[in-house]
């Protein structure tokens, strides 16, 4: 029996979906000025908190609703949280950024709104079709935002590039996906895993080529190597608070999308996504690495270190256990606290209303501005990994995962890589404490101090009481797998 | 000779690499990459609805609805971008997209 009530755990998109046509009305029928689009982005953000208390008082065990497409349990609700944390975050991040460019339209809000929904749809999805809605509902919305400055030449291009690869890899994506429906006759994850089962699959050529395509899809979304070319250019061209939304939330909701394909719909193929997984991962690793040394826009470093962390990810990922999985989930959640207190430093990297994103405009920080250079530090050194920092122990849990399920090579090129990682990281934080000082920054706004210190105290102050994290990352991991 | 399921798999994946190079080997004009996509779209629902009608299941021609569906508004937004690019830069070829390396 099919009633109102029986729809209750799909709330958190039902509330977001009516929300953001709220407020897209709301904003419509007001006077289309700056303080317009800054309540509508306010009232975005206590519509996404109302939406996390809907999402935490949802229950965690495993209901599948819409004839099986969409399904909620405990591992869904991780990915949410985290994704509603990120998005909430970088709206919070952009209000004095967008109000300076004279660009606070009230679409802003809620076009990051209508993007959290297709996140939302994404680590909910179990079925084919499902997760293609999501996806796209998500990319549309992020074409858009990269685009938004629309008298800049670098936004605009920055969005046409995103687009262009965008919808290119959705395409590889669906072929992907029609062939494996094609052999295997059903689009739902639950059927597929049982179809599966029996290690047939592998012999099912057709079936091994869509998979193929449908990780290819996915690799472009998570910007791993050797599909990452559009990360660098659409980091730099677009706004910067745009620039740290989409390092945050829809890397989580990709993930956590990889995660549930790979995990619900064929553990039977282990072997096959396994190799694949492997691949990308030392490939993304190494280039992420390399490359961000070279760089001299802090946008651009922070594009190739993303790529990095991207490898580091899917070193959980490849390791296929439920540990493996936990461990995924553990560095989404440090990395999206990382990511987002280094693009707070970007953005008070400011002298009156010129944005300066050259590394070497940071030189000499701590004499100007010591709170911000010791924060930048700190989120600096955990993103090397160094212990005791959070990112210390985001990279120890999937090194762990990986050796526990027998992939030590992988390990071991892991661990090269983020000692070259360590190099450029450490050069930063070199040019803020010991180089001659550049002209001071302006003072940052409320919005962006608190996320750059919040998030610099959560990396420095894990290690205090690591427990409730651990706890959700293993409540969701085994939710994942049984 | 009847025309089966292979013959239909086929064309579809000549269309869908088509749309690939198309996308990869043009050097003229943004429009055309628009178009490059809409026929890597159109070959894989030329894929689900043979595989459809092969396997007797409905569910692959609800999904191609739900791609052309989807392949419109993904149209609408990148027609627009490339208005908003055009009103910068004065151009939409392809070579002409190059303010950021990469």
């Amino acid at each position: 029996m099919e009633t109102l009530a029986s729809y209750s755990p799909a709330l958190p998109e039902i509330a977001l979906a009516i929300g953001a046509m709220a407020l897209l009305m709301l904003g419509v029928f007001r006077e289309d000025t700056a303080r317009n689009g800054v309540s509508v982005g306010w009232l975005s953000v206590v519509l996404m908190a109302v939406v996390a208390l809907l999402v935490g008082w949802g229950g965690a065990e495993r209901v599948e609703l819409f004839d099986g497409a969409y399904v909620s349990d405990a591992f869904s609700r991780f990915a949410k949280i985290l994704i509603l944390a990120a998005a909430a975050a970088s709206l919070i991040l952009g209000f004095g950024y967008f109000e300076r460019a004279k660009i606070m339209k009230f679409e802003i809000p809620v076009v990051v709104l209508l993007s959290t929904i297709g996140m939302f749809m994404m680590v909910s999805a179990n079925d084919l079709i499902s997760l293609y809605l999501g996806l796209e509902l998500m990319s549309l919305a992020l074409y858009v935002l990269a685009a938004v400055r629309r008298d800049s030449l670098r936004s605009s291009e920055s969005g046409l590039k995103y687009f262009v690869l965008g919808a290119l890899s959705s395409g590889m994506l669906l072929y992907g996906a029609s062939l494996i429906y094609g052999f295997t006759g059903t689009t739902s994850f639950t059927a597929l895993a049982e179809a599966l089962k029996d290690g047939s699959g592998a012999q099912n050529v057709g079936l091994v080529v869509g998979l193929v395509f449908l990780l290819v899809g996915l690799a472009f979304k998570i910007s791993a190597v050797p599909f990452h070319m559009w990360t660098p250019d659409v980091y730099e061209g677009a706004p910067t608070p745009v620039t740290a939304f989409f390092a945050g939330a829809p890397k989580v909701a990709a993930v956590a999308l990889l995660l549930r394909v790979l995990h619900d719909a064929f553990p039977g193929m282990l072997f096959q996504w396994q190799q694949i997984i492997v691949f990308l991962s030392v490939a993304s690793m190494l280039l992420g690495s390399f490359a961000a040394i070279g760089q001299t826009s802090i946008k651009r470093l922070l594009a190739f270190s993303s790529i990095a962390n991207v490898g580091f990810i899917l070193i959980g990922l490849a390791a296929g256990t439920e540990y493996g999985v936990s461990s995924v989930l553990i560095y989404l959640a440090i990395y999206v606290v990382m990511t987002l207190g280094s693009f707070a430093v970007v953005l008070a990297m400011r002298r009156k209303d010129e944005m300066d994103e050259t590394i070497q405009s940071l030189a000499g920080l701590s004499q100007t501005n010591l709170p911000m250079a010791v924060a930048f530090a700190a989120l600096l050194f955990s993103m090397a990994g160094i212990p005791p920092l959070a990112g210390f122990f985001a990279k120890f849990y999937v090194f762990d995962a990986a050796i526990k399920a027998g992939l030590t090579p992988l390990v071991i090129v892991g661990a090269l890589a983020s000692v070259v990682g360590a190099f450029y990281y450490l050069r930063v934080v070199k040019i803020m404490f010991f180089d001659e000082p550049a002209d001071k920054f302006s003072p940052a706004e409320p919005g962006v101090r608190w996320v750059m210190g919040l998030s610099a105290a959560l990396v420095i102050f894990y290690v205090v009481y690591p427990l409730p994290l651990l706890d959700a990352a293993n409540a969701a991991a085994r939710a994942l797998v049984p | 000779m009847t025309i089966g399921l292979a013959h239909y798999l086929t064309v579809a994946a000549c269309l869908f690499t088509l749309g690939i190079l198309g996308i990869f080997l043009n050097r003229k004009n943004v429009i055309v990459i628009l178009m490059s996509v809409e026929l890597m779209l159109l070959a894989v629902n030329v894929n689900l609805v043979a595989f459809s009608a092969y396997l007797g299941d409905i569910t692959g021609q609800i999904f191609a609805l739900f791609i052309l569906t989807v392949a419109a508004a993904e149209a609408a937004i990148g027609l627009a971008i490339i208005v908003v690019y055009y009103r910068n830069r004065g151009s939409i070829a392809v070579e002409d997209i190059n303010m950021m390396k990469g």
